[in-house]
Order: structure tokens, then sequence, then C-alpha cells
């Protein structure tokens, strides 16, 4: 789970980071996507370690500028530095709650808490709640989604793919 | 990233290299090719779902150059555009055109050895990830897992393909035969390490090119059963691109992705 180690340094760069949304999808921050792995700060110094969701990510230029602009807007901040790693990776599981219903007021249903043993996963409709859902593209319009119908609403909608290091 | 400080001998430090430009170039070339389809593949589905497998493969490459560039090997960026093709390590056959005709004129392209090229390479990818997540090298292992997460996907949609188009109509199945002929026959080099081979096992940056290639066959196994086809016999190589051996088709598709970049490399793309 999310290495979410706050203390009363870096507590105004997390409150700032709540405000970087995600260039897509204005309903959720990078901190509600899990994304934000560590903030560290030193006297004249502010780095702020970001996980990608998935690496072609061509959003993850555009993040990374929004993140420093917002960081910089603090005051006395002097140096900052926005570094993406890879390890640990960034899985669904981050999301959190508010995430969770940051998106689903998108339209975007939540990555599944739960694989199957097969494999197979489950979500209900983002409109209607309805489990009457078919699977259109298992690839969406960014990596990290899938496109789905709810044949009870009759509404296309997304949900965000289920990513776990069991894959 | 690079939090290996540890030391390393030059010999040990040139076979990673090694192995990672081979890693790196293979990936940037299939996606490449992946990208000339974009607009052009069978439904509009389809064209969703390999942009994005195209997109997330050139990301694999984009940060295996970033580790040579972590090493000082040189501007990731560079690497990927402006090395010759006889300084490319990138298995022959993810350099092939997917077809007859260009696509900014009139592209015939081939549909059925797309299907077996990507399958059969995410598939050898798949191999060599697994392997890499038990590298001696600490970012190969960490990159392992990342990509790993997404090659899952990856795998499941060309097996789907290669299973569908197999059980489908007559004309199907012999472009199919036809496209595994000639898919297999530039795969001599895939699963080789070259000139590097001994140093690369020999340090445990990866299992050996026979073991790889077992476990690729393998996993192919019980697809091929399913469809009761007899499993490939990968052939020696006519030209080794893992020592830089390649077709005129690498150095077309050179010229045409790094046109742009080639026009001002100072500038941040």
């Amino acid at each position: 789970m999310v290495a979410l180690v706050k203390n009363s340094q870096n507590l105004e760069v997390w409150k700032v980071l709540e405000s970087v949304k995600d260039p897509e999808i204005d309903t959720v921050s990078i901190v509600d996507l899990g994304m934000v792995e560590k903030v560290e700060v030193e006297a004249e110094q502010i780095k702020v370690t970001l996980l990608p969701t998935f690496l072609g990510c061509p959003a993850l230029e555009i993040i990374r500028t929004n993140t420093k602009n917002a960081v910089m807007g603090l005051s006395g901040s002097k140096n900052v530095e926005v570094e993406f790693i890879f390890s640990p990776p960034w899985t669904s599981d981050r999301v959190t709650e508010n995430g969770q219903k940051g998106l689903k007021e998108f339209g975007i249903a939540a990555p599944p808490r739960h694989l199957e043993e097969d494999g197979s996963w489950h979500v209900d409709c983002p409109y209607c709640d309805s489990t009457y859902v078919t699977m259109e593209n298992i690839f969406g319009p960014t990596a990290c989604r899938s496109i789905l119908y709810c044949k009870s609403c009759k509404t296309p909608f997304e949900a965000m793919k289920p990513v776990s290091t069991i894959m | 990233m690079s939090n290996v400080e540890r030391m390393m001998s030059a010999e040990e430090k040139k076979a990673i290299e090694a192995l990672i430009f081979q890693l790196a170039d293979d990936d940037f070339l299939f996606s490449y090719r992946g990208s000339e389809w974009l607009g052009l593949a069978p439904h509009i589905e389809e064209d969703v779902a390999s942009s994005s497998i195209t997109q997330d493969s050139m990301g694999h490459a984009a940060m295996y150059y970033k580790l040579l560039e972590d090493l000082g090997v040189g501007k990731a960026d560079d690497l990927a555009h402006l090395r010759p093709a006889q300084e490319r390590k990138n298995s022959v056959l993810t350099e092939r055109v997917n077809g007859d005709g260009y696509y900014m004129d009139t592209p015939q392209y081939d549909w059925a050895y797309t299907v077996v090229r990507s399958y059969f390479y995410t598939q050898a990818k798949r191999a060599k990830i697994n392997s890499l997540r038990e590298s001696s090298y600490e970012p190969l292992r960490e990159i392992a897992v990342k990509v790993s997460m997404e090659l899952y996907y990856h795998v499941m949609h060309w097996k789907l393909w290669f299973e569908q188009l197999l059980s489908s109509t007559e004309e199907a199945k012999s472009k199919m035969a036809s496209a595994i002929e000639l898919v297999v026959e530039d795969m001599g080099d895939l699963f080789s390490y070259g000139e590097q081979k001994e140093s690369i096992e020999r340090f445990d940056l990866i299992d050996s090119e026979e073991k790889i290639q077992n476990n690729w066959l393998e996993a192919l196994r019980p697809t091929f059963e399913k469809l009761q086809l007899d499993l490939p016999t990968i052939p020696e190589p006519k030209l080794n691109g893992r020592n830089g051996q390649h077709t005129d088709e690498l150095q077309t598709a050179i010229d045409t992705l790094s046109e742009v970049y080639r026009l001002d490399t100072a500038t941040n793309w």
C-alpha cells in the first residue's frame, strides 16, 4: 500500500499536491490516484517522487510540470525537483477511497479491488451501479483504461484497468 | 532508479549494456512497426487496442534507453534516434516491414503477419521478462516487475487474435500458415545474445538463450495443441541483429522514425 509518510514539514506539500489533478480527469488528484510515493523537504530543497501508472503514458511530462508549478507556489520553496521512479511499481490498489469517488463522478469505474483466481475481474456501471455490464475493449483511450458498456442504462463507460504485481 | 552504486568490473558493465541495448532496440523497432498500423487496423476497437500496446512498448523502450543513459552511455533520445543501422542490436524480426506499400501512400499491410509476429514476439518478451525478475542487475529486476504488469494484457490480446484467426475460415488459416512461416524464418536471432552470449549468461543477467527459447516454446504449447499445430522449429540465424547484421528495412525505418528528431536534436520534443 501507499507509503504516506507525512510529517509537519512536508504536510503543506502533500496538501498542495491534492490540487494537482489528472490532466484528463479533473475530479481526481495525483494523491487520489496513489501516484505520490514520497515527499522530501530539506532546507532549500523539496523533492517529490512520483510513480507512473503506465510507462508509456504521454501525460507524465504534463504531470511533472503541473506538480513542479504547484509546489513552487508554496511560500519559501526554492528548489523543487520532481522525479518519476518505477520501483515500487504503481498498482491499481493505490487509488484511494477519495480517488474511487472522484473517478466515479467522472464516469469511470474505479479499478476492481479483487481479481478472480483466473485473473478475471468485474466492475459495476459508474452511472447506475448496475452489475449488468459487458467488456467492449480491454484497451481504452488511454493505457490505464478499458471500455465497457452498461446493458441496464445503455451507456458506454470506462473503467480503470486493474494492475497488480501478480500479473 | 540509479540506486545501484556497487562496483562492477568493466567486463560486467559491458555485458549489462549489451543486454539492455538488445532489449531496448527490440521494443523500439517492434513498437515503431506497430505505430505504422495506426488508423489502418482491421476495425476501430483494434486500432485503439494495438496503438495502446504500441504506446506501452515504446514506454518500455524509453525506459531501457534511460537506463543506458544512467550508465553513462549517452542521451536516451540520441540512442533511440541517432545510432546507425549497423550499431542496432534488435532482432531482424522486429525490423521487418508490415507488408507491401507505405502508410503515407497505399499500404497493403498484412494483418496475419502482424498477429503472428506480435504474438511470438510478445510471448518471447514474456519469457525474458520472467527471467529478468531474477537478474543479478537490480535495475533490470525492477523494470521487469513493472513491464510484467503491462505485458499481461499484451499477451492476452495477441493470443486471442492468433487463436481466433486460426479457428476461422480456410482463407484465414492459409494466410496465418504463410505468416507463421515468414515469422519463424526471422526468429533465429530473437533468442540470441550475439557475441556477448558468454558474458551475459556468466554474470547471471538473464537465463541462457536455450532456457528462454524453451520457456517460450512451453508457453506456446497449449495454444498450439488446442489448434492442432506443430510447434515451430527456430532456424539458425542468417543475419544476427545482435551483432549489428540487418536488412535494408531497418535503415528505411530509422530514416523515417528519426526524421523529425534530426531537424533539431537540441529541442525538447
